[in-house]
């Protein structure tokens, strides 16, 4: 029997009076006079009198709170109430902690099939109609995870509210069925994007396998004289997905044989390796689940940057949550586990105030979520995700374009830290070994995420699969974070460990079988969330919080009781071996045989061909309002402010952080951070990111080289070394199946390696994600594909050598030089001015002269390291005035300068590379002049204490007040600071 | 003189302990981070201590309140223990997440809700010290960090002035320099009476939501790098500590 038990907070009325606020805002016509919250859990599970009492004590804290057994706690007067719950198999955090609290309170474990489901009842008074509410909700829910009910007070006072028991229940077979694959072409391709028929009549989602690779499939499987069973199909795809053997950068594209991964990002890595010598400070690159650097002696650092954007196009909170989480598993899981010491993030949106409505499906009933949804969604779950996983968000971005509109692009990254060695054993490599247990840790295995990997291979459109959508449970994964860095590691109790993402089980196995040369593993040992899972679904899910070790057998008692203290579930599943294959068992049953080499390798490879793009005569972009547009470009929601997501990420736990990302009392958002991760070593590590998809579509070379030499710039303005600094690429595609796109991606690719080897910045990990697309209908059902425009996210990561030596953009002093380095060209195509003007073809793209830029980063490095900065700042988007703008806001004080002679708009919006603004106290200026001699370096004028930024080109001069910058700067995000 | 020994508890989320660890040691204690189920399990653990501390984090997510499964667990595994611990001539310390266990466990009264904003907010705070606990020797003012979601100290109206009358409110939120160079509101939260922090067994338990273990090093505050040109120019030295080092280094002195 179930119980309900609902919990009203007396004091607080925050959370309330912000749902008020919000809906009173997007329904003006409304008239809503108060909100309450009653949070609800249904324990379903018998508990007696007296249990009641124990539970509601536990759970209800007297000074602040009141509860009910008997009915739901509703305010006096209300006109309706509305219940928000999960729905059924939807990750459910707080219903599992309540379900502890109970256990704790009763002294009784739950069974299997017994659990705590929480939801939440939203009472609104005032004049709200049925229909009113019904749109409400859905600004409180998201419909694919969870369900909102209805209920208008006069219903509500007939009686009895229902218990709400999301229990799962599946009735699927537990046997693995045979594939036919020897039937016609067009039922390949059905089986190929739509999936495996079921028995029950229905596809079970795509595989996204071609036909050339289905009919190696057969082939393969006619040597063996069968056909394959549905695990060992859905398997394949998922080891052959683009998500996991990043197909288009690995096949042939026209001459390149070897793919363009391995020429050119790859290919620039080991040619700086090579150059570097003994100075090489690389010491994993490309093979683990994250690139790891040497910081120092006795330090591993490691980065790795993911994209979660087809998830987070359906549910934005957990999309970038799991998105976040997942990534952190790519720190535990390098080498022998990093301890994750920094989160950071991206999010590519449409334009938030985009008003346009468009759907999944021509019959217009799976609404696209609007911008503004997607983005406090994607802000809400790393916030979650990052702030309980105890990891500072140092850094992040946002950029906003309409070719986002489709499918957001959410990255997440989370940077490492690992000891060298233990004793002797090094803890930056492994390998799992025949003989070992397979161990499978975490969370337990449910529907979620099937098909996530070959999903996001896929477009986004209306067959996409609710099930792709997860949400991330962070303290589980606290937990055994906890053990495994503190404890499990340490105690050398594993021979190797990866994370379960994309692929679940069948990847991260298959992956560690590799290392040991085979596996056999039995999925009814795999612990479940809830029963009736087919085996193939245990198999690939994607459920949460997983990771996977091998485990020597001697090892496996002591390891079971440290992970059992921290409340992890740990399990063996099976056993690597040495057999050549990888064998999945049922029980006693065989579901799947397949050798590792055909699985693996056994993907026919594809030559790829692409179309040169022909360049364009482009117009000159015309001055314009040049006085105005400073403020203009400053109130972009590409160039402005973003404080609202800075404030709520912590970037101050573990106590690590050097620079904020909100520089000066002004707060302006850095695009780099200091932290200091050691604390007896006066060493820091630098994070930087650069981005400039809005070149793309002039030219994706360019693109690319200003992307890299964007992130380097930020990185040696705040006090890198090129000595000591590594790049991670981070493409973001669209149709990467048409020959102009894969033209871009070949030129794209092509500026990573010249720009990379140029500097000496190698790549240590990179991650694409090549279908950006989303097809589907506008509000007059016509069709409608949007690509977002391609993408690259450079990241970079270096180490210096004194933390006190850390630069911030903010001016601190009156009567400090301000000096700009770098050349200025007319290059306005693809920059924030053009674009402003509604320009979106004209001008040219900004181009990098490596050579010149090269000498300046370094000499800029030499100024930092003999202390002559007192700030520094890159330009980028909006050019110089928007630089000089930014550092006088941080620094609460003005700037005189009077600048190059050159076209007013050109020399204070173009967008030319390699330009840092700098400021030196007075008397180091001769020795910086020195410093910099034979540059491009012009004096500019000084800092001034008079709070105001006034710009003089020639004759004409511009002038603007800080608090007029300060109030267009913080504007573009002000309707999300609520 | 002898060199304190600090238990710092872990698990469920908890997760600023490290931190703790870096000022107390710093400070001149000897500190251990020992699993909430390690000290279960073991109930002598207790008094090989001087100092216990319940660090920052987000144990059990925050789920169904604040601190609230966490303090639930400790109040029923660890109360006698605990009090045993306190009646000794001990320190105890709850900082963010720890504040809100120990007023969950009922070791201080009153509780911590949502803030005013309903979000999650990271900045830094100033502290002035109004009432009297070895925590606070000589210190007057305090500029620290926060980062919480739910730090809004609240009681009934009567228990607030008992509070106030019993001398137990130890810390308010007040504008000092980091507000007003920052040009923030002085209370963070909306926290009753601007309480930022109070103590209770005379002084010797401090519960307090901003994070003194974050501004404990100079390269920790948001406006060093100005302080550093401002010295320099001067002709003084770059200190190495900022004002959060107090508190530990107090707590040192306790038992030394």
């Amino acid at each position: 029997m179930a119980h309900r038990i609902t919990v009203e907070s007396v004091a607080d009325r925050a959370r309330a009076a912000h749902i008020r606020e919000m809906l009173s805002e997007r329904f003006p016509k409304a008239r809503i006079r108060e909100v309450s919250v009653t949070n609800a859990y249904t324990i379903d599970k018998t508990l007696s009198a007296l249990d009641q009492k124990k539970v509601a004590s536990a759970l209800t804290n007297p000074v602040i709170e009141r509860s009910s057994f008997v009915s739901v706690i509703a305010p006096k007067e209300f006109g309706m109430a509305l219940e928000i719950g999960f729905l059924p198999g939807v990750t459910d955090n707080v219903g599992n902690t309540v379900r502890q609290m109970v256990e704790d309170a009763i002294g009784k474990k739950f069974k299997a099939s017994e659990a705590v489901y929480s939801s939440v009842f939203i009472f609104l008074s005032g004049t709200v109609t049925e229909e009113e509410a019904k749109r409400m909700s859905l600004e409180l829910h998201n419909p694919l995870i969870e369900e909102a009910k209805i209920i208008p007070a006069w219903a509500w006072k007939r009686g009895h509210v229902p218990l709400r028991v999301p229990k799962v229940t599946l009735t699927a077979s537990s046997k693995a069925d045979i594939v036919d694959l020897h039937v016609s072409d067009d039922e390949l391709v059905r089986i190929g994007k739509e999936g495996i028929l079921g028995s029950d009549g229905v596809r079970r989602g795509p595989l996204a396998l071609s036909i050339p690779e289905l009919v190696a499939i057969r082939a393969y499987f006619d040597s063996l004289g069968r056909n394959p069973t549905d695990v060992e199909l859905e398997a394949i795809a998922q080891t052959w997905s683009e998500h996991c053997k990043h197909t288009i950068f690995n096949d042939p594209l026209d001459e390149i044989s070897e793919g363009i991964y391995r020429r050119y990002i790859k290919g620039a890595t080991e040619r700086i390796r090579k150059a570097k010598g003994k100075k090489d400070f690389c010491v994993s690159v490309f093979k683990d689940n994250s690139g790891g650097i040497e910081f120092d002696e006795k330090y591993v650092v490691t980065h790795k940057m993911e994209t979660h954007n087809s998830p987070s196009a359906l549910d934005p909170y957990g999309g970038a949550m799991t998105g976040i989480v997942g990534v952190n598993r790519d720190t535990l899981g390098f080498g022998l586990g990093a301890k994750p010491i920094a989160n950071l993030y991206g999010f590519c949106v449409g334009r938030p105030d985009e008003k346009r409505t468009l759907y999944r499906n021509k019959e217009k009933t799976a609404e696209l979520l609007p911008p503004r949804r997607i983005l406090e969604g994607v802000v809400r779950g790393i916030n979650a995700g990052g702030n309980q996983s105890g990891i500072p968000t140092p850094l992040g971005f946002v950029y906003t374009d309409d070719s986002y509109r489709g499918k957001p692009l959410v990255f997440a990254g989370t940077v490492g830290l690992v000891p060298k060695k233990k004793g002797a054993r090094p803890l930056y490599t492994k390998k799992a070994k025949a003989g070992d247990y397979i161990v499978m840790i975490g969370g337990r295995v449910g529907l979620d995420g099937i098909h996530g990997a070959t999903f996001s291979s896929e477009d986004l459109k209306s067959g996409s699969p609710a099930t792709a959508v997860q949400i991330g449970d962070p303290i589980t994964q606290k937990r055994f974070s906890d053990a495994l860095i503190r404890e499990v590691r340490d105690a050398g109790l594993y021979n190797s460990i990866t994370d379960n993402g994309a692929g679940g089980l069948s990847s991260s196995v298959g992956e560690m079988a590799e290392q040991s040369g085979g596996c056999v593993v039995d999925l009814a040992k795999v612990p479940l969330k809830y029963p009736g899972l087919s085996p193939w679904q245990i198999w690939i899910s994607e459920s949460q919080e997983r990771m996977t070790l091998s485990v020597p057998k001697k090892s496996w008692k002591k390891m079971k009781a440290l992970f059992d203290k921290h409340g992890v579930e740990a399990t063996v599943i099976g056993e690597f071996t040495q057999s050549g294959s990888c064998v999945v068992t049922y029980g006693t049953k065989k579901v799947m045989d397949i050798g590792l080499e055909f699985l693996h390798d056994g993907r026919p490879k594809r030559q790829q061909e692409s179309k040169e793009v022909e360049k364009i005569e482009r117009a000159p972009v015309p001055a314009k309002d040049v006085q105005h547009m400073l403020p203009t470009l400053l109130a972009s929601p590409n160039i402005g402010s973003y404080a609202f997501i800075s404030r709520q990420y912590d970037h101050e736990v573990q106590g690590t952080s050097v620079t904020k990302p909100l520089q000066g009392p002004g707060g302006v958002n850095a695009d780099a951070a200091v932290l200091k991760p050691v604390p007896d070593s006066n060493k820091a590590i630098v994070l930087s990111h650069g981005y400039a998809p809005s070149y793309s579509e002039h030219d994706a070379y360019a693109m690319a080289a200003a992307s890299i030499d964007t992130a380097v710039r930020n990185a040696v303005a705040s006090g890198a070394s090129l000595s000591h600094l590594a790049i991670l690429d981070n493409f973001c595609w669209s149709s990467s199946l048409d020959s102009k796109r894969l033209y871009q991606l070949r030129r794209a690719a092509e500026a990573c390696y010249d720009t990379a080897v140029a500097y000496g910045t190698p790549y240590i990990s990179g991650k694409d994600s090549m279908f950006n697309d989303f097809r589907g209908y506008d509000d007059k059902s016509n069709p409608i594909h949007i690509s977002a425009m391609p993408t690259l996210l450079v990241s970079a990561i270096g180490v210096m050598k004194d933390v006190k030596k850390t630069v911030t953009m903010d001016v601190n002093h009156a009567g400090d030089v301000v000096y700009l380095l770098g050349d200025t060209e007319e290059e306005f195509g693809g920059s924030e001015y053009a674009r402003l003007l509604g320009l979106h073809e004209a001008g040219d793209v900004p181009q990098v002269d490596l050579t010149e830029n090269l000498k300046t980063y370094r000499a800029l490095e030499k100024a930092v390291d003999a202390r002559l900065v007192s700030a520094a700042l890159g330009l980028s988007r909006g050019g110089l005035a928007v630089a000089a703008a930014k550092m006088c806001i941080a620094g609460g004080r003005g700037m005189s300068l009077s600048l190059p002679k050159k076209a007013p708009h050109v020399i204070l919006y173009s967008e030319s590379q390699g330009r840092i603004l700098v400021t030196v106290p007075k008397a180091k200026a001769k020795k910086f002049e020195e410093l910099t001699k034979g540059l491009a370096r012009v004096k500019l004028g000084t800092v001034i204490e008079e709070k105001n930024l006034s710009l003089a080109v020639g004759d004409l001069s511009f002038s603007w007040s800080l608090s007029e910058l300060s109030r267009a700067y913080t504007k573009p995000f002000k309707k999300f600071e609520v | 003189m002898t060199t304190p020994r600090v238990l710092i508890f872990s698990g469920y989320g908890l997760n600023c302990e490290e931190e703790a660890k870096i000022a107390f040691e710093e400070s001149g204690a000897i500190a251990d981070i020992v699993h909430l189920e390690d000290v279960i399990a073991s109930s002598k653990m207790l008094k090989k201590y001087q100092i216990a501390v319940f660090p920052g984090g987000f144990s059990y997510g925050d789920d169904a309140g604040s601190g609230k499964a966490y303090g639930t667990r400790v109040s029923h595994h660890l109360k006698d223990e605990l009090q045993e611990f306190l009646s000794r001539d001990t320190l105890m310390a709850g900082i963010c997440n720890g504040f809100q266990i120990v007023t969950s466990a009922s070791i201080l009264p009153g509780a911590l809700i949502a803030n005013d904003s309903a979000r999650f907010t990271c900045r830094w705070v100033d502290l002035e010290v109004v009432g009297e606990s070895p925590w606070l020797n000589g210190i007057k003012t305090l500029s620290v960090p926060i980062g919480h979601g739910e730090g809004k100290y609240y009681d009934s109206e009567k228990a607030l002035d008992l509070l106030e009358s019993k001398g137990q409110v130890a810390l308010k939120y007040v504008k000092g320099k980091m507000s007003s160079c920052f040009d923030l509101p002085a209370n963070p939260n909306g926290a009753l009476r601007d309480i930022a922090g109070i103590t209770g067994y005379e002084g010797r338990v401090l519960g307090l939501m901003p994070h003194p273990e974050r501004g404990s090093f100079f390269t920790q505050l948001p406006h060093w790098t100005y302080l550093r040109e401002k010295y320099e120019r001067e002709g003084k030295r770059v200190p190495k500590h900022a004002e959060g080092i107090q508190v530990f280094q107090n707590a040192v002195k306790y038992f030394t």
